[in-house]
């Protein structure tokens, strides 16, 4: 894991104070709302419908039991008693005062963590693979390169009055489990000729108007790639536009000059920015790399599983994945109780998993995009003690990947900009399918619900996706067919009139259905979708 | 009238700047130009060896344009006055100072005490940029 040097910890205690300045300006009434609000943002605070919210950044997703246990701290002394993570890795927390997020920045502070950047006009937290570092797909594990760019990104003087947010992802495999393509930027590393690079899509996102990003650059060198980040983004901070917030994110810029002006403006000003000097020596990408070591697996571990507990057994075959290191798997713990919220937990049990993390994980937690935690390097021979502490605390919930994993967003239960309830429809469909039994037969199924037009549910790429919309004055629900954020990326069509809440989960209940007299053998709904289109769901869903 | 904030030794430019096109197109003795968030910097290049005072508009602090334009006129080599006027706020001094700015005409009046914090804070910066500042990577590996 990445530790700070006095560099990082001196930056990052500079923001404390700097914040404690802006906050005690805005409460003594120097600046306006206006204008605070974009230095709030860019810290991570957002006035919701009922309070402040506060986003706590997880670089790349990955965090240590020491820091996992201040969230749980933080969620306890300032908040609710819980805390929520998002589909970027993050955790965000609903219920926060003004006046205590200084010291809750400088709480984070002590365990090497913060909230820059994780809301605002500017490049956001660095999201990645949650399985970095244990898949046995990669090329290389993704994050030094994220965090590489992390730095150059953090306090980027030019780039933080950007035309609209920008999200990127790294990943180091073709299996895609961040989304990649549906970034602003998204980065595959790859290998060519023995030597490792970047492949850069740039312009894809979700939102109002969701889009796949196109490659605009077949292989960047790490000696090369903050030049070439930063030619992209002058690119964009010059001609995004800023007439229209909705059109402002770059993928608009991409789609309306073209992918090949886009990639020659960009090349035009790489070779510019490229004189400057700007990109770290292969030494600094070591330094990172070197803090990214595989841990000291035991090289003798027990590769064999005891199966004989059938609950087990079954939370094994649906959360548990295969690790690169024989004897070691990757823990998936749900945060996806039927008729919970998706994403959620407890201060007690964040305090738990750190305390899992530390004991069965060499100390290392991840999040997902799929707002799911992981243990990546567990010993098989720990499997089964795990699961019974994740059991009795309520987070052995078997369902990785099937209809009740439900990435939603906070929806208008929290959100100023939501239309529409997300968590209760979430909580009726997960109801509805409670039986393991039927959603293991129903395989994946990736279903993903947004409150609003905004796509923070990631409902475009929902194998089944919903979108809560505002039909004068009441709540309705478009639902969407065949989107995916994987490999095999593609966007959701809408299947026709949205429906009551009741009405959506019937209708979700109607496509399943039907999927499971269409599918032929080994076909997830996912396939099926694409073998037989929309018509025959249609069909079944509006008679 | 605000005051106006200086970092130059020189006294700022007291030429009222003109637009870029009427630089480009025929003022070849003007010395001072004012661009806006729209206007390509990259245009000016060809005459910034006549030019003393380039002001760069700011109509809303959200607009960050300039900042771009800022760097891109540094990276071209131009040493003189180079303002950002208009919506200018203290806590974006620090970025514009970073960007290549060394004169700001905000249209309200910035706290010197405020400023001195905010320009004091930060010892070190992990991007090189415009200013003198030596990247994190720098002062780890020489």
């Amino acid at each position: 894991m990445y530790k700070y040097d006095q560099y990082d910890q001196a930056i990052v205690d500079a923001r404390v104070d700097e914040f404690r300045d802006q906050v005690k300006r805005r409460l003594a009434g120097e600046i306006t709302e206006d204008q605070f609000k974009p230095l709030r943002l860019m810290n991570g605070l957002y006035l919701q419908l009922h309070a402040y919210m506060l986003r706590v950044a997880i670089p790349y997703g990955t965090l240590d039991g020491r820091q996992m246990r201040m969230l749980g701290h933080i969620a306890r002394t300032y908040d609710r008693g819980y805390g929520h993570f998002t589909t970027r890795q993050n955790l965000q927390y609903n219920w926060i005062k003004l006046e205590d997020t200084p010291d809750i920045l400088a709480d984070l502070a002590t365990v090497e963590m913060h909230a820059i950047q994780t809301s605002g006009n500017c490049i956001r937290n660095i999201s990645s693979d949650q399985y970095a570092g244990a898949a046995a797909d990669e090329v290389a594990d993704p994050r030094p390169w994220a965090e590489l760019i992390r730095q150059w990104s953090t306090f980027h003087p030019e780039f933080s009055y950007l035309p609209r947010k920008f999200k990127f992802a790294v990943i180091a495999s073709d299996e895609d489990r961040a989304a990649m393509r549906l970034h602003d930027i998204g980065i595959q590393l790859v290998k060519r000729d023995g030597v490792l690079g970047a492949k850069i899509f740039v312009g894809g996102g979700m939102g109002r108007t969701p889009m796949i990003g196109p490659e605009i650059k077949e292989f960047v060198t790490a000696d090369d790639l903050m030049s070439y980040l930063e030619a992209c983004l002058r690119v964009y901070n010059r001609y995004g536009r800023r007439d229209n917030m909705y059109k402002a994110r770059i993928k608009i810029l991409v789609h309306e000059i073209g992918a090949d002006d886009y990639r020659r403006q960009v090349e035009e000003e790489f070779a510019q920015v490229k004189l400057l000097g700007i990109d770290p020596p292969a030494a600094e990408l070591a330094r990172i790399t070197a803090m990214f070591a595989e841990p000291s697996y035991e090289i003798d571990a027990v590769d064999d599983i005891d199966r004989g507990d059938p609950d087990f057994a079954v939370w094994v075959d649906q959360n548990v994945v295969a690790h690169k290191q024989p004897g070691y798997a990757i823990v998936n713990i749900s945060l996806k109780p039927v008729g919970g919220i998706p994403g959620d937990a407890s201060a007690d049990q964040i305090d738990l998993m750190a305390d899992l993390a530390e004991k069965y994980s060499f100390d290392e937690l991840r999040v997902t995009h799929a707002q799911n935690i992981v243990l990546p390097h567990v010993r098989k021979a720990d499997l089964y003690t795990l699961w019974q502490t994740l059991d009795n605390a309520g987070l052995a919930s078997a369902n990785l990947d099937l209809i009740s994993d439900i990435i939603a967003c906070p929806g208008l239960d929290y959100c100023s900009l939501a239309n529409a309830r997300s968590i209760p429809v979430a909580q009726k469909i997960a109801t509805r399918f409670a039986s393991l039994d039927r959603q293991r037969d129903l395989g994946e199924l990736k279903l993903k619900i947004s409150g609003c037009i905004n796509a923070c549910g990631h409902h475009h790429a929902g194998h089944i996706g919903i979108l809560g919309v505002d039909r004068k004055g009441v709540e309705n629900y478009q639902l969407l067919l065949g989107g995916s954020g994987a490999e095999d990326v593609s966007l959701g069509k809408i299947t026709g009139p949205g429906f009551s809440e009741d009405g959506i989960v019937d209708a979700i209940e109607r496509v399943t259905d039907r999927y499971v007299s269409l599918r032929e053998d080994g076909e997830r709904f996912l396939d099926t979708y694409r073998r037989v289109g929309m018509e025959p769901f249609k069909e079944a869903i509006y008679g | 009238m605000v005051e106006a904030i200086s970092f130059r030794n020189d006294a700022a430019s007291a030429e009222p700047a003109i637009t870029l096109d009427a630089f480009v197109a025929e003022q070849a003795n003007a010395t001072a130009v004012r661009l806006e968030p729209g206007d390509d910097a990259r245009a000016l290049i060809p005459y910034l060896d006549r030019v003393s005072l380039v002001e760069v508009g700011f109509p809303s602090f959200r607009d960050g344009r300039g900042y771009s334009a800022a760097r891109i006129l540094r990276e071209a080599g131009y040493a003189g006055e180079l303002r950002a006027a208009g919506d200018v706020l203290v806590d974006q001094l620090p970025f514009m100072r970073r960007c290549g700015f060394d004169t700001f005409a905000p249209d309200a009046p910035i706290d010197a005490e405020v400023l001195s914090r905010s320009l004091d804070r930060y010892d070190v910066h992990y991007q090189r940029a415009a200013d003198e500042t030596v990247p994190v990577w720098k002062l780890r590996h020489g």
